[in-house]
């Protein structure tokens, strides 16, 4: 007995290794925190380099559309303005194809192993780099384009939005570019909630003699909605930070114009095109922009974050 | 007795046929920008495939006759992505490993997931301003401006959350049995996670962080004002505090050039970035379905 209880004594760990378990701990807390630190690290310093714009300016710098070095005076109304036009509309074109797309991946119209395969092929466009789809846009698809631009200038210009005429680059190519690129999102995530939805609400439906598509609008996207808002809301984040291929196709022009035939400007393009060489006063009105476009979608993503939580589905 | 026929008039019918229809057209518009795309770039930057390609320096837009080669951004590529897994490797895994093995779900890990997901959707433009103020405009790193190494920065904020989010996902999978069984015969906790739970999650994180370097191997945004471009070749450990090339910034600056010569260097370099981040997509999807596949058995 007394010798067994010695056994025990003596099976303790050794001080070194408690204090590494200890070091490993702390460790591991201090690399998840980096995290947060970033986080904080990128509002903060983005918000204190732009300060000396911000407090010259104030709110009139979101309204006004000069932006010119020489005088000094900026405004980043065309950006913000192109930003949100670019990012809402090619949303439009995405949220119906995407979830249709979805809805033909997870409904049983063709055999399983050619909706993996459509599946999975919607997801490797989403790795192709941007910079990649823009080139593509620059050479491929605004030459194949232009003449349905100059049928919808000619058709539909007593339209503002198609009331200039078409000449290369413009706002419409970078949102058609911008639907390429947010398909695959809006497609995997409605993926995803559809195929969430228990059986069981399905059965239910057919049962009653709903038919297909009867079950699918009033039985399965309500229950997967929630799902799908938050995947849009993502690929909306996503499409108003987009950078490379609205740049190169977009045209990158200050002039402010109603139409979206006309060359236009993003908070992102703008920040690619000018960092690199401005100085003064401009980087701190660029830091401004960049500060604008950081709320925006932080704004959109927790939202959509929150909006996950909240709706998640319960079943 | 006719109601118990398929009848095609009916209007419940002729509307199923017509929704099918349209989901049929949506898939057909999703895929078909891809094949487009990849048939073309493999047509178009396959063709100006040599091996002068992978040696040579490219030449300065205005010579029209010769684009020279794209070796400086091939391997200025590789080294970026190389310091950014370097950075992000460790403190995402670290930080994955909090999260999921010593975290008790409190408020703290409760943020600090929320951060990730907020951190995923910064737009990648921002962490190049980002570190175009903290490293670049202030010459922290050796009196350097633009250079190889603020890049991999850059890029290493753009990998940090996948490798968390990865590594925690992967940690959450594996069974509570196998940690009970170690810390049962009294191994440690650090123990445990190193000889047990992370080898038994490898393979899931694995798959994770190869997808994320393959992401960041094509992210430009973050390069074109941090690591700017270069054309020529990268000699030596110094060459890291310079501006350095990468394929991404050599595709975006050769693609707006008006000379034909460049621009064909440029479908060349997006031959071989999409060539090698599909496969390495693919590679990982095969390796991952039939992970899954052992696992049920």
């Amino acid at each position: 007995m007394e010798e067994k209880l010695t056994l025990f004594k003596n099976r303790k760990r050794f001080g070194i290794e408690k204090n590494i378990d200890i070091i490993f701990k702390n460790t591991a807390l201090v690399l998840s925190s980096f995290v947060a630190i970033i986080l904080l690290g990128i509002i903060l310093v983005v918000f204190f380099q732009s300060f000396e714009s911000f407090s010259r300016y104030g709110l009139k710098f979101l309204v006004t559309s000069e932006w010119n070095p020489v005088k000094d005076e900026y405004g980043a109304f065309t950006a913000i303005y192109g930003t949100l036009v670019t990012s809402f509309l090619s949303l439009l074109i995405t949220i119906p194809l995407g979830v249709g797309t979805a809805i033909f991946i997870t409904e049983d119209f063709v055999p399983k192993v050619v909706r993996e395969i459509i599946g999975s092929f919607v997801e490797l466009l989403a790795a192709i780099p941007s910079v990649v789809l823009g080139l593509w846009a620059i050479f491929v698809m605004e030459p194949f384009l232009r003449a349905f631009f100059v049928f919808l200038h000619n058709f539909f210009g007593w339209i503002p939005l198609f009331s200039t005429e078409p000449t290369g680059r413009n706002s419409l190519l970078a949102i058609f570019i911008l639907v390429v690129m947010l398909l695959p999102i809006v497609t995997s995530i409605a993926r995803d909630s559809l195929n969430q939805v228990p059986k069981k609400l399905r059965n239910a439906a057919y049962g009653i003699g709903a038919s297909r598509w009867k079950t699918i609008f009033s039985v399965i996207l309500p229950a997967a909605l929630s799902g799908i808002m938050a995947g849009v809301l993502l690929a909306l984040g996503r499409a108003m930070g987009e950078t490379m291929a609205v740049t190169m196709i977009i045209g990158n022009s200050n002039a402010f114009s109603w139409s979206l035939l006309s060359p236009g400007y993003t908070i992102s393009s703008m920040l690619a095109n000018q960092f690199g060489e401005a100085d003064g006063s401009q980087v701190s009105s660029l830091f401004y922009a960049a500060f604008v476009l950081m709320i925006l979608s932080l704004v959109v993503n927790i939202f959509a974050q929150w909006l996950v939580k909240k709706f998640s589905l319960k079943y | 007795m006719n109601s118990l026929y398929y009848q095609k008039r009916l209007s419940r019918n002729i509307g199923d046929k017509f929704f099918t229809s349209i989901s049929v057209i949506c898939a057909l518009i999703a895929i078909l920008p891809l094949i487009f795309l990849v048939t073309y770039i493999l047509y178009k930057g396959g063709s100006q495939i040599t091996p002068e390609l992978f040696t040579l320096e490219p030449n300065p837009p205005g010579d029209d006759l010769d684009a020279g080669g794209i070796n400086p951004a091939l391997i200025g590529t590789l080294i970026i992505t190389t310091i950014a897994s370097i950075i992000a490797i460790p403190v995402g895994v670290g930080g994955g490993i909090y999260l999921a093995e010593y975290s008790k779900g409190g408020a703290f890990s409760r943020f600090i997931r929320f951060g990730v997901n907020v951190l995923a959707g910064v737009p990648s433009i921002i962490a190049g301003v980002f570190i175009y103020a903290l490293i670049v405009s202030t010459k922290i790193l050796f009196g350097s401006m633009y250079s190889g190494l603020a890049g991999g920065m850059a890029l290493s904020i753009l990998m940090l959350p996948t490798v968390i989010k990865t590594t925690d996902e992967g940690l959450k999978l594996v069974p509570n049995e196998l940690r009970y069984a170690s810390l049962g015969v009294g191994a440690s906790m650090y123990t445990t996670i190193l000889k047990v739970t992370l080898p038994s999650a490898f393979r899931s994180i694995a798959t994770g962080v190869v997808l994320g370097i393959a992401r960041a191997a094509g992210e430009t945004a973050p390069l074109i004002f941090t690591a700017l471009f270069s054309y020529y070749y990268i000699t030596g450990f110094g060459d890291l505090f310079y501006e350095m090339g990468s394929l991404a910034v050599l595709i975006y600056n050769f693609a707006l050039e008006p000379y034909d010569a460049q621009n064909k260097l440029a479908w060349a370099a997006s031959f071989i970035l999409v060539l090698s981040i599909l496969s390495v997509n693919i590679f990982s999807r095969i390796l991952a379905a039939f992970t899954e596949k052992t696992k049920r058995v």
